[in-house]
């Protein structure tokens, strides 16, 4: 047993090097994962500010506050913000980053200057998107259909595409990365069957990665040539043809779902298990279900273009296949529910943000159902059911498991612990912000509201008028959480290796961990969330 | 003689596991790429059944002789770049300099030779945005703004690999490599082979549409 003392002494990843050098050039994935943290939320402010904007717009049934043309910057590049800037990244490149090779056992990534790379490819596609919405912006909807996109809009539209072009190949990087790591990196003992569902769903995510995100990058290179030398690629006027930008598009853009959401849901397993001191319910179902979730993901790109086009046997394919995602999504759920069931739950917060998804995701998912529904799909087509919808599984999905994750390994990020009661009141801000806010936009979207206009008739103003107050308590309940934390950071170091008693190799490390993570690579000799063996030896 | 153990990055518990990595690694990127120019012949299959008098119209003004002198060009580096990693494999280190160097001046004729096709195409007035003339069947732009796509992105990529064969002779030179350390060489080689695999598509595709039509 070591004493205190040396413990105090012991050198941890942040504390092993200082001056601005030794983040700027560090090949620590942990090191990495802070700088993304850094930057991604800086990303998540701006694409709120945005957000702020419109719902202040839409107070109103008139347009007083903004003009047409700035509404529809204002959609756009909330919308790139948000989903290439912050979504994307989020769980893998800090949580995942972080995390992954301390799962596995590993002393870090497979290839830790690459990871570096994926930064550095990050900040310069970031840096390079900023300075086109800060000199004119962009307004083609973050989907850049053509032909507006490359004959009509006078907006920076290939500034605009480059910066996600290369934001791309940093994405592409850490999905390598993600890869070779678990399949090679794994400590002895750690068979595929043992690994943690977070680390399951990050190497789905990193599959759905390597695949789509080159789709997008060729789509948005042809769209590039298309507006620089005004040839016909996807312009109809020129020659080409518009269907084939969605294709193309979606192709990447519906996996992209995937991409935000399944690591979201790795995090909940974790979460759930934690606070239920349960093994999870059907962990074979739990990973296979991830898998099939990315594969089946590749395969309903057209559920978004029912109405633009495409035949209608096409519609009809796109349709019942994507009724097919709803099974694993549904296993998800069930099984998170029965391992909840019955166990004795300590009600943290962590295991409020993962209630807060299990909710949101399955609103979220339902309502996804019903615009794969052909018919139905042609009523709501563009509407506000939809903006409600996609909000649900990302903000509501996605961002509560970010949430979570962060605050559940915040201690062994940091080794300090936040202030329970306001992060307590901050999730439950959150949650009801977040209903108050998106929840009577399906209504709207019902009542045929359109999306992405600035004004809207009398009628529909309450409903709005609902939907900015809850935006602005959602707004707080994302602010309060940076100043605790924040807070939290002047404290002493006194988390301990394992604040809540968790299974799971990343908690045998000192918090916060060595450079090296492990002293010894460590033997593992059981399945994950060993937690009633845990409780059985008194623990 | 290289010392082999200071070769293992210290995320690594042995060289088998880090070889075994970089190999891995490369097959996914190459999985990336693969998507990536799987969404340029994506377009292509759509727009040739669509337009395909067009395609072999357009087919007609290439020059079949230089894109077969090409193909046996890159086919040719192949070759040389497998025979370099046979020869770090016998630790003949000279040989394997020689190789490569073959292999980068392969590569660079081929690019001399599509840059000469990319001259005869301005000349002849069939590049599309910045100087096309021709008058052909409707939609035959189509053909030449993919080919220049195509083919350029491939040229980006053959680039690419001559700066990383020029790096693995560095490399070879400061003796890097042993029979027991040759990971780069074999995995630039893959690389290499990838990108000469994706020109046997386009020479076909662009180049030899118009002989059945
Ligand atoms: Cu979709």
């Amino acid at each position: 047993m070591k004493t205190v003392n040396e413990d105090a002494l012991q050198k941890n990843y942040i504390t092993a090097a200082y001056g601005i050098r030794s983040w700027l050039l560090t090949r620590d994935h942990k090191r990495i994962a802070l700088l993304y943290l850094i930057s991604i939320t800086l990303f998540f402010f701006v694409g709120g500010f945005f957000a702020v904007l419109m719902r202040l717009e839409l107070m109103t049934p008139q347009g007083d506050l903004v003009s047409a043309e700035t509404y529809n910057r204002l959609f756009t590049m909330h919308g790139i913000a948000m989903i290439f800037f912050f979504l994307v990244p989020s769980i893998p490149a800090v949580l995942g980053n972080f995390l992954l090779p301390m799962m596995l056992g590993a002393r870090d990534l497979a290839f830790p200057r690459l990871n570096l790379l994926s930064w550095y490819l990050y900040m310069v596609g970031g840096a390079y998107t900023l300075y086109a919405m800060v000199t004119g912006g962009i307004d083609t909807g973050w989907t850049f259909y053509t032909p507006y996109s490359t004959g009509y809009s006078t907006t920076n539209v290939v500034p605009v595409v480059v910066g996600i072009f290369i934001l791309g190949f940093s994405s592409i990087l850490t999905g390598l990365n993600f890869i070779v790591t678990t399949h090679k990196m794994r400590a002895p003992g750690l068979t595929w069957f043992r690994l943690p569902l977070f680390v399951w769903s990050q190497y789905a995510t990193s599959v759905i990665i390597l695949l789509a995100t080159p789709v997008l990058a060729i789509t948005l290179a042809l769209l590039g040539v298309e507006r620089i030398f005004q040839v016909g690629i996807f312009d109809p006027a020129l020659g080409g043809d518009p269907i084939l930008f969605q294709h193309m598009f979606w192709f990447y853009s519906h996996p992209a779902v995937y991409i935000m959401v399944l690591p979201s849901m790795g995090v909940v397993s974790e979460l759930v298990t934690c606070f239920a001191r349960r093994r999870i319910f059907g962990y074979k179902f739990m990973a296979a279900a991830v898998m099939a979730i990315a594969v089946l993901g590749f395969l309903v790109w057209g559920h978004h273009m029912f109405v633009s086009g495409q035949s209608v046997y096409a519609g009809m394919a796109f349709s019942a296949l994507s009724f097919f995602v709803a099974i694993p999504s549904a296993v998800k759920v069930f099984n998170w529910t029965a391992t909840l069931h019955k166990g004795r739950i300590e009600f943290r917060t962590p295991v409020l943000y993962a209630f807060g998804f299990i909710g949101l995701f399955t609103i979220g998912g339902l309502t996804g159902l019903f615009l794969a529904t052909l018919a139905v799909n042609v009523h709501l087509t563009d509407t506000y059911f939809v903006v409600a919808h996609f909000h649900y599984i990302m903000v509501g999905g996605a961002v509560m498991g970010y949430l979570g994750g962060i605050h559940y390994w915040w201690p062994k990020m940091t080794g300090r612990m936040y202030h329970e009661g306001w992060a307590k009141f901050s999730a439950l801000i959150l949650f009801v912000g977040f209903n108050l806010t998106f929840f009577p936009q399906f209504i709207l979207g019902y009542l045929g509201m359109p999306r992405r206009y600035y004004i809207y008739p009398e009628e529909f103003q309450v409903l709005n008028v609902l939907s900015t107050a809850g935006a602005s308590i959602l707004g707080l309940g994302y602010i309060i959480p940076m100043i605790y934390l924040l807070w939290s950071l002047r404290k002493p170091r006194t988390a301990g290796p394992n604040p809540w008693n968790a299974t799971g190799l990343e908690w045998l490390t000192p918090s916060p961990p060595p450079t090296h993570n492990f002293d010894k690579t460590p033997i593992v000799t059981e399945g994950p969330y060993a937690y009633e063996e845990k409780s059985a030896n008194g623990e | 003689m290289a010392n082999s153990s200071s070769r293992l990055a210290h995320q690594f518990d042995d060289l088998l596991q880090q070889q075994e990595a970089s190999n891995l690694g490369m097959w996914a990127f190459l999985a990336t790429e693969v998507l990536f120019f799987g969404g340029m012949f994506a377009a292509y299959a759509v727009y040739r059944s669509l337009y395909y008098e067009a395609f072999v119209a357009g087919s007609q003004h290439m020059d079949v002789l230089l894109g077969a002198v090409n193909t046996a060009v890159l086919l040719l580096s192949s070759l040389t770049v497998a025979l370099g990693v046979h020869a770090v494999q016998r630790g003949d280190n000279a040989t394997l300099t020689r190789y490569l160097l073959m292999t980068i001046a392969l590569g660079s004729v081929f690019l001399v030779i599509k840059g000469f096709e990319y001259s005869h195409k301005y000349a002849e007035g069939l590049i599309p945005g910045i100087r096309f003339t021709l008058e052909g069947p409707n939609h035959v732009e189509l053909y030449f703004i993919l080919y220049f796509v195509m083919t350029g992105f491939h040229a980006l990529h053959m680039m690419v690999g001559i700066g990383i064969m020029t790096a693995m002779i560095i490399m070879t030179r400061r003796g890097r490599f042993s029979p027991e350390y040759y990971n780069p060489i074999e995995v630039s080689g893959l690389y290499w082979h990838f990108v000469d695999i994706v020109w046997i598509f386009l020479y076909p595709f662009f180049y030899l549409i118009r002989v059945h039509p």
